[in-house]
């Protein structure tokens, strides 16, 4: 199943894996799910790095010149491919690399260290129930992420309920009913062009008379130089904060894979404004690499909890970062 | 927009001030720092890095040119290629002879392909033609429904279909689109926008259904519709895109954004098709055709002086504005009712900061850009609602306005006696200002300012 969405369609995969017409196995573990998702990603990188070393036997400063630019244009950054580029740097001349493969290990136990050295368990409050807010600039796809999401924690069997707080964009809200209704979570709303703060405010009420496990918010898409929009997410907590102190317990910023160097800024603004505490990495299927967050984890210590990976229900898995990492390297 | 790259290229190029020639070796410092500033900027790595050779070559060998010091030669130099890159025309639409004429949107998943549908709608209504919208997104949850609300909100006409499968799929996308055609004839709508579900490039199921879609269709323009904040992996996508349906154009979105466009430039270079719009804003009419050369100024820091005259244009009233100038510089001077006239004027061009970034960041405006940030843009509401807070005659003859008046004035506009004073205070200074000017006294002080303005319009600062 995962296989024909993710490779089948390739057209430009030179032999397309002849599996077995039944490749009904849901069996794959998150790490595999991840690492196929992100394959693409992983050959360019993975085959520039084979090519810098092949020319070279040995590695010296002008292969590691060389892996600059790959890390460039894996939308890792100046500033962060920089600093990694010290760090290999560093490494190489104490252990002398000889070989790509071995370059290949640094390198990867380093994005690791970066991605891993932010990671942290994440805490449920002790009653329910928890808010989690989403956020993030417009069409990332912070509403199919919240539908997916919903569907996540059902699965963990912690009940959910959905707060249609896009009160903004044309039909945020019954695109939202249509995801709700997928895993079967109830919805609360109000009509378009309402406040969204109130939609919260029946939401955590209606949370806490049922003692729902997660409410999960989600938000209308903004911007982050609108500084009156930024200011909306700000009064959102504070009703958050008023009806079920201690919350929201999760902010997660929604990130589009595809994004530039302008992710930064966004993670920057974001948690000014709204103290994000993690970001979803999505639409990772594509050829996008998704870099950003490296430079996102080194600046602002932000980790990558999920990753999207597909358009179905199921296509939001935990990110891992070994897989991703592996994947990116090879 | 654009800012960050401005601000970078400014950078280097002060660091070049003031060396006498272009050497091998000073050039490289300056190079680097514009390439660092277009990576930054999300520039392909390739289009930077043949954009920095030709750069290279070119500095180099215009060394006997002229006057212009280093830096002017360099900046001239990025400049052209930059303009060279987007093409220098704007681009113009295309329709077919016998219409409707279809525009075919395409993009990635969440670039804005139906806001921009509804935009388009608009824009090609204001320019008079009779545009119908459909929907062929059967994919995405509420998207057929999303499309025809921002149809209903800009009044455009929208073909609806029906969709009775529990498992839509490309055979109904192709009948909408078959029927949507037939509607707008039937309608005599001269132009059919057809907004597609986002796809990945690499779904060649979907890419198949775009690719019959063109074919069912014969559109006269296929716009890929891409996100101003896209990183490198743009050139990917757009030439994913051009290879199976060569598009006719881009529309960059979310340019409102302080993201810094490169995209703009990769796509350019990958498809060689044009950017043909801009997406700037959350409402209909934030949608504006795109111009390469004030693109470039606009990185380069000379600003936008050309779309803030268009809408400037556009939006005011010019006989007000000339009867306002005409008041102002006579000896009777500007009312407080005439101020306010003015303010509302200037309200209806956006707001206070999209004026502002519109100005160059070098020259006489400069430090402008860092001022945005600290606009208050409700101060123009405080300022129109102390002034609606007076009776005609204060209006007409601020001199009237004693203490109780300005009392009342504040508690009526719910804001402070101080203020209002403030207020006052501004008005009366800049209707003397305004009134010297006019009697010709002011004169000297104008070609002041003008050659002021003349002498640090070079490049460079």
């Amino acid at each position: 199943m995962v296989f024909s969405s993710l490779f089948g369609k390739r057209p430009s995969e030179p032999e397309k894996p002849s599996e077995s017409p039944a490749p009904e196995q849901p069996k794959l573990s998150l790490f595999d799910r991840m690492k196929q998702a992100v394959t693409r990603t992983r050959e360019s990188l993975s085959d520039s790095i084979s090519s810098v070393v092949a020319l070279t036997r040995e590695v010296d400063q002008a292969s590691l010149d060389q892996l600059e630019p790959r890390l460039l244009a894996a939308d890792i950054g100046s500033a962060t491919t920089a600093i990694i580029m010290e760090n290999l740097r560093q490494r190489a001349l104490r252990t002398g690399i000889e070989s790509g493969e071995q370059l290949k290990q640094i390198l990867k136990a380093e994005l690791k260290q970066i991605l891993d050295g932010v990671a942290h368990p994440m805490q449920h409050p002790a009653t329910p129930p928890e808010v989690i807010l989403m956020v993030g600039v417009n069409g990332t796809g912070k509403t199919t992420t919240t539908g997916k999401l919903a569907n996540l924690y059902r699965a963990q069997g912690r009940s959910v309920l959905l707060c249609a707080a896009d009160t903004f964009r044309a039909a945020a809200i019954e695109q939202l009913e249509v995801w709700a209704q997928r895993s079967d979570v109830p919805v609360i709303k109000t009509k378009q062009g309402g406040d969204p703060s109130a939609a919260l405010y029946d939401a955590l009420s209606a949370a806490k008379a049922r003692s729902t496990d997660v409410m999960i918010a989600d938000t209308a898409g903004r911007l982050h130089t609108k500084t009156d929009l930024m200011k909306e997410l700000d009064k959102m907590r504070r009703t958050c904060e008023k009806l079920v102190p201690g919350s929201p317990h999760q902010t997660f910023l929604v990130m589009d894979a595809t994004t530039g160097q302008n992710g930064l800024q966004q993670a920057r603004l974001f948690t000014e404004a709204a103290h994000v505490t993690g970001i979803v990495l999505t639409k990772l299927d594509g050829t996008a690499k998704g870099g950003i967050v490296l430079a996102i984890a080194t600046e602002l210590k932000l980790p990558v909890l999920y990753a999207g990976i597909g358009e179905k229900i199921d296509d939001l898995i935990p990110f891992d970062s070994a897989a991703f990492i592996d994947s990116l390297v090879g | 927009m654009f800012e960050n790259l401005s601000d970078k290229l400014q950078r280097s190029f002060k660091n070049l001030r003031g060396q006498g020639t272009i050497t091998e070796e000073n050039i490289s410092d300056a190079l680097r720092e514009i390439r660092i500033a277009l990576l930054e900027s999300d520039v392909n790595l390739a289009v930077v890095d043949q954009l920095i050779e030709h750069i290279r070559t070119r500095a180099l060998g215009s060394q006997v040119a002229t006057a212009l010091s280093p830096t002017e030669q360099i900046v001239k130099i990025v400049n052209d290629e930059l303009v060279n890159i987007l093409g220098k025309d704007t681009a113009r639409f295309q329709k077919s002879s016998q219409p409707p004429s279809v525009i075919l949107m395409a993009g990635l998943q969440g670039s804005g392909k139906t806001t921009t549908s509804g935009k388009l709608a608009q824009w090609l209504k204001k320019a008079g033609h009779r545009p119908m919208l459909v929907s062929v997104d059967v994919y995405r949850p509420a998207a057929r429904e999303q499309l025809a609300i921002v149809a209903r909100s800009i009044n455009a006409n929208l073909y609806e279909g029906k969709l009775d499968s529990a498992t839509p799929g490309t055979d109904d996308v192709l009948r909408l689109a078959k029927e949507a055609k037939r509607e707008a004839a039937n309608y005599g709508c001269d132009m059919l926008i057809v907004d597609t579900a986002g796809r990945n490039h690499i779904d060649s199921e979907l890419m198949d259904e775009m690719s019959a879609l063109k074919k069912l269709l014969n559109p006269s323009e296929i716009l890929f519709v891409a996100d101003a904040m896209t990183g490198q992996d743009a050139v990917n996508s757009a030439k994913a895109f051009n290879d199976r349906l060569t598009i006719t154009g881009a529309v960059l979105t979310k340019m409102d954004g302080d993201a810094r466009g490169g995209a703009a430039l990769s796509i350019r270079h990958v498809t060689g098709a044009p950017i043909k719009f801009l997406g700037t804003g959350e409402k209909p009419d934030a949608f504006e055709p795109f111009h390469p050369d004030r693109i470039v100024s606009r990185i380069m820091g000379m600003g936008d002086i050309a779309t803030l005259l268009e809408r400037a244009e556009e939006k005011l009233d010019k006989g007000k504005a000339e009867a306002f100038a005409k008041k102002a510089l006579s000896g009777d001077g500007f009312t407080l009712e005439d101020f306010r006239d003015q303010l509302r004027q200037i309200k209806k061009m956006g707001s206070m900061k999209s004026i502002l970034k519109m100005l160059p960041s070098v020259g006489p405006f400069a430090g402008m850009s860092q001022a945005i940030d600290n606009v208050d843009e409700g101060q123009f509401t405080r300022v129109e609602s102390i002034i609606n807070s007076m009776t005609k005659r204060e209006r007409l003859d601020h001199e009237i306005i004693n203490g109780s008046r300005r009392k009342r004035i504040a508690t009526g506009s719910g804001t402070s006696v101080q203020e209002v004073n403030n207020l006052l205070r501004q008005y009366a200074q800049m209707r003397k200002v305004f009134k010297t000017m006019g009697s010709g006294g002011g004169m000297k002080m104008q070609q002041r300012m003008m050659s002021q303005l003349q002498g640090r319009q070079r490049f460079g600062r």
